[in-house]
């Protein structure tokens, strides 16, 4: 027995930023101290609160250490581990009270969360299946096998009302359903674990806070569905991931929870384990399959769907990881106690990874119908720096932005996609008033025009066509007809592009121009960027009180477009200017402006 | 997706060439290992340059122009090698009107390659990027993380030579 536990985060955030010397340096620490049998240091997965990484929590007080560093290490093993006193100082603000400390599920940060896909994210070792089954791990495998038919596994499945959180929302159980009913010698079970939208990283904590819970959504996959193999496509650029999942296959297989005749029975089930190369692509389900299968990864035309011909042209049924780490809570608990969260026609919860302008970034898990505000205000704490919220980005390259307008919309798939955006697969990217929404637009175009398989046409070129005029219009040229044309091309490469991907490359440019109209405009009309980002269309001034005549920025502008007297205010030539912002950098006096 | 390929002669070991001719012996009756075989391919070598392309063909049984397609179509399989010192020279507008042109044709004269390609004894390899955010400094080059600024040709030859030794 311990009398104390120290669990420290060892997803990608805080791993980045040093917690494995961390939990090294607690280890030596510790036993330096003779405490290595009372104290024992548990290294998990993701907490969420990634902006205050590293995080370190400290049970049985569950005393809440954020940004702790290697120097710290003495000083907690020291004064609370040793002698009892928490090291105040590291404690997050939010949890102090006057004389004692506040539970995490009390700040506002965890307070609106409810956490299904995440449960067992930050609070076990990811690599030992014993903490795993200690909390309720493999039981609902146990059941399927031992008391449900696979017919049953669906029926409950499809009543949870779960769909796809990869970002279509099609409903899992019809999916499980449809290849079911297809016999075939052999059917496969696929998790898409290729998070390719950047900013999105919710697959990968799950694949590194829990990954056995996607062993065994699997293999109760393959149970309902008939299928006796899958394979877990995941992205390369996720080694810690792609290890702790490796660990999990084995251990279950050691376990006889993986392999032959499961559970005495009669059903046998195996996992693969597949790495991505970087292709954005490889994220749309069949492409996913095509790599899988050693190939370059194109999409190919659909019908027939996967559930008829899928990987090695078998019946093959895919899911992303977090709807499969739903899985086994709905076949514990039941369906009710999954479509009980949640709105009528999108039950249960969403993760979100939340990043760009926000205080608190990091991984949240939301019931759905939750607020944009309220995940924004309550749970992010806003924006920095008093700076104004323009507009949340939800679903990467695929998808659009959500105003300030709507930020009382509650989110769920279908509210989402009324208002021309997507639920995607978690990535909500919160932009304040510096973000020129025109750029925005650009940025993600560009990663689709970089991204494009180029198996069909209007993805491959029109994508490109879209990104000249973009090009035009940030670099002052644009008229208001190439703003047409944008939403032309934008419809014909949404309605007859071959797969997900240019189906949904057009989006983020529709969605800036329903709702930041008037900032195209700006750029067209006015040629100005109104929020100061575009570069061509910005001009530098000096503010002859403030100029004190030094000549520094004269010195210092390598274009010669500065030109005045010694002591006098100086003038910029804004023909000659280059906007490189050399002299805005060298004036010490605040004089000079980009507008 | 464009990707340069090295004209640098194959340099390698009976050694790595054993540690692939293994990986491929475990795989070859699964074609749908070729990524993997690749993958593993990349760590031997740093690169896949087409004898060890040609060596995967030949090994798993795969016509050469499919793994040449599955390498050109995926991010992170590498044609040309990357040196030990990766330059990289800033080619935004506010260094390149100070110059950086020069300080990379001084560049490419100093170590007889070309942009986007790797020096024999694979110890530089140069590349042209945008701007790094560096303006104030420009023109600016990087050698992997190291910043240089205000740069002219005349500079180069000294910056190098730290390396060279």
């Amino acid at each position: 027995m311990y009398r104390s536990h120290v669990l420290v985060c060892g997803g990608t955030g805080c791993t980045s930023s040093h917690s494995a010397e961390i939990i090294a340096a607690l280890e030596s620490e510790l036993k330096a101290k003779g405490l290595e049998n009372e104290i024992k240091v548990v290294k998990t997965g993701c907490f969420g609160l990634c902006a205050l990484g590293p995080i370190m929590i400290v049970y049985p007080e569950g005393c809440f250490y954020s940004q702790v560093t290697v120097e710290d290490v003495p000083e907690i093993v020291e004064e609370h581990l040793l002698k009892g006193r928490m090291v105040k100082r590291l404690l997050y603000d939010e949890t102090v009270m006057k004389d004692e400390i506040k539970p995490l599920s009390e700040t506002n940060f965890y307070k609106k969360q409810k956490r299904i896909a995440l449960r067992n994210c930050g609070v076990i070792d990811p690599e030992n299946i014993d903490e795993y089954i200690a909390m309720d791990g493999y039981q609902a495998l146990a059941k399927c096998l031992t008391e449900l038919k696979p017919e049953d596994v669906i029926q409950i499945v499809k009543d949870s009302g779960l769909r796809g959180r990869g970002g279509g929302g099609f409903p899992t159980g019809l999916k499980w359903s449809f290849t079911a009913k297809n016999n075939a010698d052999q059917k496969y079970v696929v998790c898409n674990a290729d998070e390719g939208d950047p900013g999105a990283f919710m697959d990968r904590s799950v694949l590194e806070g829990d990954p056995h819970c996607i062993v065994e959504a699997m293999t109760i996959c393959g149970y309902a569905t008939g299928a006796t193999e899958g394979y877990v496509y995941v992205r390369a650029e996720y080694p810690i991931a792609v290890s702790r999942l490796q660990k999990a296959i084995e251990q279950a297989r050691e376990y006889g929870l993986l392999g032959k005749n499961i559970f005495n029975s009669g059903f046998d089930f195996d996992l693969h384990i597949r790495l991505g190369a970087g292709a954005f692509v490889c994220g749309e389900e069949t492409a996913l399959m095509t790599s899988i299968e050693g190939n370059r990864g194109e999409p190919r035309p659909r019908p027939p769907y996967p559930a008829v011909k899928g990987l090695f042209a078998k019946p093959t049924t895919e899911n992303n990881v977090e709807t499969f780490a739903n899985i086994p809570q709905i076949i514990l608990n039941g369906a009710e106690f999954f479509n009980s969260m949640g709105t009528e026609k999108s039950s249960g919860t969403k993760v979100f990874a939340l990043g760009g302008k926000i205080n608190n970034t990091g991984l949240v898990e939301i019931p759905m119908g939750t607020t944009l505000r309220e995940i924004i205000e309550d749970i992010g704490g806003g924006v920095p720096n008093g700076k104004k919220f323009k507009a949340a980005q939800t679903g990467g390259p695929s998808g659009g932005c959500i105003p300030a307008s709507l930020m009382d919309t509650p989110i769920d798939y279908d509210n989402l996609t009324a208002i021309g955006c997507m639920m995607g697969s978690g990535g909500l990217i919160v932009m304040d008033e510096d973000n020129c929404m025109v750029d925005i637009a650009k940025f993600f175009l560009n990663f689709t025009v970089d991204e494009s398989c180029g198996k069909c046409t209007p993805c491959r070129i029109g994508t490109k066509k879209m990104m000249e005029i973009l090009d035009k219009i940030t670099s002052g040229k644009g008229t208001l007809e190439d703003l047409d044309e944008l939403e032309r091309l934008a419809y014909y490469i949404k309605d007859n592009s071959l797969c997900g991907l240019g189906q949904t490359a057009p989006n983020p440019v529709l969605a800036t121009l329903r709702f930041f109209k008037d900032e195209y405009i700006a750029h067209v009309v006015d040629k100005k960027c109104p929020a100061g980002v575009c570069k061509a269309l910005l001009n530098f001034s000096i503010d002859a009180d403030k100029c004190k005549g030094c000549t520094a920025c004269a010195r210092k502008c390598p274009a010669g477009a500065i030109s005045g007297t010694v002591k006098n205010p100086h003038v910029i030539d804004t023909d000659k200017c280059l906007k490189c912002g050399v002299c805005m950098d060298t004036c010490r006096f605040n004089a000079i402006s980009k507008k | 997706m464009l990707k340069k390929i090295s004209k640098i002669p194959f340099k390698g070991t009976p050694e790595q060439e054993a540690q692939l001719k293994a990986v491929i012996e475990e795989c070859k009756d699964n074609k749908s290992m070729l990524m993997h075989v690749m993958q593993q391919a990349q760590a031997i070598y740093g690169y896949l340059p087409f004898e060890v392309q040609t060596m995967i063909a030949d090994g798993m049984d795969i016509p050469l122009e499919k793994v040449y397609g599955v390498s050109t179509f995926y991010a992170q399989f590498a044609l040309s090698p990357k040196g030990q010192y990766n330059v990289s020279v800033c080619l935004g507008t506010a260094c390149y009107v100070k110059g950086s042109q020069d300080v990379l044709d001084k560049i490419c004269e100093n170590l007889g390659v070309g942009e986007g390609e790797c020096t024999e004894d694979g110890v530089f390899s140069i590349e042209a990027c945008r701007c790094i955010g560096a303006c104030g400094l420009a023109p600016v080059i990087t050698v992997n993380d190291e910043v240089y600024g205000k740069l002219t040709a005349d500079d180069v030859d000294g910056i190098l030579a730290k390396y060279k030794a």
